[in-house]
């Protein structure tokens, strides 16, 4: 019988269908995978009981003749930012540890109601804040990828890195992830995988913990583009709930994957060509235009001409929007509270604060209230707010002459974990391909290309116009017929 | 622009973070990096620009005007509210004495 836990989405959920193995089974597979790979940390909590409770079900319906869910036997990794009834929901921090949500977020709800199961929660970096996964509260999370010719621990990328290193290990088919500036395809990038971010509103906010509302998005993890394709239509579509929801519908994304790109035109940034990057990456990027080129697309130049700016307009705005978010956690109503000897309410806020966050999250929260603050709002907050109306029409514009944005992922391959520490903005610049798309709200896919000559892998990113993942998918599942990436990991954990 | 020791005091009081004299300190030369580097968007032209807030056009819906219109986020739900508070007292939030 075939290692189960090699199964991606759509065999998974196939292979229950047609009775090749049970749910039960497959859920079996991927705990026993999960147990043993605690040195990745990839988890914060883990919960076969969901998975084998979901997997039941699964079988049962299928016993019974029942029509089975698009995700239906397929267990999977769940990002500890969606809160889950009665499993602990952490956002990586200590000011939430021990929180036990009575709810379930409705991406989450809507998973299992397609009769996915839960492997555990995922660890991330904390609040989604960082792009190495090394401001968890809960610890770093290691990747399962390792540079040729030396055993150094390596960044996962983040924030979704516990679902990029889960993935990639193969102990999870799939995971979630979310991103507010590249979050789920940098890590994506970094460890050979797949990770959509589709339009703003897709996926309802509901249920997942606040980081910058204006630019927060929910989306999938996994091997294949056909597998985010499946799990992206079971996560999207219309939430009341949440006031800025799409209220549109959701197409069969699965059904109508074609990589026949003739007549489509491939957009090259020009911009995007920067100081700093890897020749690699930049050889990578030419592969990528040559592969849809074979699948019939013109290539055509674009001009994105202020990408420049995107990056630190982010770092005003998420940051801002963070520092309100974040206001919620007080001491009060749930997490941590630190109540020094005899001190007074104010004094518990600080405190509790003071206690509950990591240097990161601190860090951010400060310069947002510093660029909202009487005297620099309009200096900072509305100057951003205004580059990145023209970063939205620099995209549109593009998107007059071609149909999807072709560029690089990040500008580096993967870094041993505590390389980058030194500075934070080092960091941020990691990032600086993955932003713009998140500032305009579109739709932006990572596929993985080929491994540099550290044997890491390399990411190419897709961009595509309002409500077109289809678009993006499809020249995703183009590169992937044509870059044949099948590297793996090699079991170390 | 940059910050000094004072400024960073004055906003880690407005966010609510007690930080002391050795974090304060940490903090002044890393939120002027930062502050340095965003510094660069004042060479763009933005006359006549709108501030972008949301990247979709969305108007704010109405909901039917009903009690509990959504039993998810209805009310009738005071246990499940206060479960995860750490100190819920007599079906409210526990806080120190406020004396103003």
């Amino acid at each position: 019988m075939t290692d189960l836990t090699s199964l991606g989405v759509k065999d998974i959920r196939d292979g229950v269908a047609k009775g090749d193995f049970t749910a039960r089974e497959v859920a079996e597979a991927f705990n026993t995978a999960v147990a043993e790979a605690a040195a990745l940390n990839a988890f914060i909590v883990t919960t076969p009981d969901h998975a084998l409770a979901a997997a039941d079900k699964v079988d049962a319906a299928r016993a019974a003749g029942e029509t089975l869910g698009a995700m239906a036997g397929v267990p999977i990794g769940m990002k500890d930012l969606f809160a889950t009834n009665g499993v602990q929901t952490t956002a990586a921090s200590h000011i939430l540890e021990g929180f036990t949500p009575r709810y379930e977020s409705t991406v989450s709800q809507k998973l299992w109601d397609a009769g996915a199961g839960m492997l555990g929660k995922l660890n991330l970096d904390q609040f989604a804040m960082g792009s190495s996964n090394e401001t968890s509260y809960f610890g770093n999370v290691t990747s399962p990828w390792k540079k040729a010719g030396s055993n150094a621990a390596m960044s996962p990328g983040g924030s979704s890195g516990g679902s990029s290193a889960a993935v990639a290990a193969r102990i999870a088919p799939a995971a979630t992830g979310t991103d507010t500036g590249g979050s789920i395809r940098q890590p994506a990038a970094f460890t050979g995988i797949c990770g959509i971010k589709p339009t703003y509103g897709r996926c309802s906010r509901w249920g997942v913990v606040a980081f910058a509302s204006s630019l927060d998005q929910a989306g999938p993890m996994a091997r294949s583009v056909e597998d985010c394709a499946i799990m992206l239509g079971a996560m999207a579509g219309f939430d009341p709930k949440d006031a800025t929801s799409l209220q549109m519908d959701v197409p069969d994304w699965e059904a109508a994957l074609n990589s026949d790109l003739r007549g489509k035109k491939v957009g090259i940034p020009r911009e995007y060509r920067m100081e700093g990057t890897d020749q690699a990456i930049l050889d990578s990027w030419e592969q990528g235009k040559a592969w849809l080129k074979d699948a019939g697309a013109e290539i055509v130049d674009v001009a994105l001409p202020h990408t420049k700016y995107a990056l630190p307009a982010y770092y005003i705005v998420a940051p801002a929007e963070a520092s309100s978010n974040l206001a919620r956690y007080d001491g009060v109503r749930y997490g941590l509270r630190d109540l020094p000897d005899g001190v007074g309410l104010q004094d518990m806020y600080a405190a509790t604060r003071a206690a509950g966050f990591g240097d990161e999250v601190k860090r951010r929260i400060l310069i947002g209230t510093y660029v909202l603050s009487a005297g620099f709002y309009d200096a900072y907050y509305t100057q951003a707010q205004k580059i990145r109306a023209l970063v939205a029409r620099d995209f549109e514009r593009a998107f007059q002459e071609c149909d999807v944005i072709l560029a690089p992922t990040t500008p580096t391959a993967s870094f041993p974990l505590g390389s980058m520490n030194e500075d934070p903005l080092t960091m941020y610049l990691n990032d600086v391909f993955a932003v713009p798309a998140s500032l305009a709200g579109l739709p932006a896919m990572s596929v993985p290309a080929t491994l540099n000559a550290d044997g890491l892998p390399l990411g190419l990113q897709l961009v595509g116009r309002p409500f077109d993942e289809q678009g993006v998918l499809n020249a995703g599942l183009a590169i992937q017929q044509r870059a044949g990436f099948t590297a793996k990991p090699e079991k170390w954990w | 622009m940059s910050v000094d020791k004072a400024t960073v005091a004055k906003i880690a009081n407005l966010a609510r973070i007690r930080m002391d004299d050795a974090a304060l300190e940490r903090m002044v030369p890393e939120l002027n990096g930062i502050l340095q580097w965003v510094e660069q968007l004042g060479e763009v032209n933005t006359a006549g620009i709108e501030p972008m807030a949301a990247v979709i056009p969305n108007t704010l819906r109405l909901r039917e005007d009903v009690v509990d219109a959504d039993p998810l986020t209805g009310g009738g739900r005071q246990a499940d509210v206060l479960a995860n508070a750490p100190a819920a007292e007599h079906g409210f939030f526990g806080v120190p004495k406020v004396i103003e």
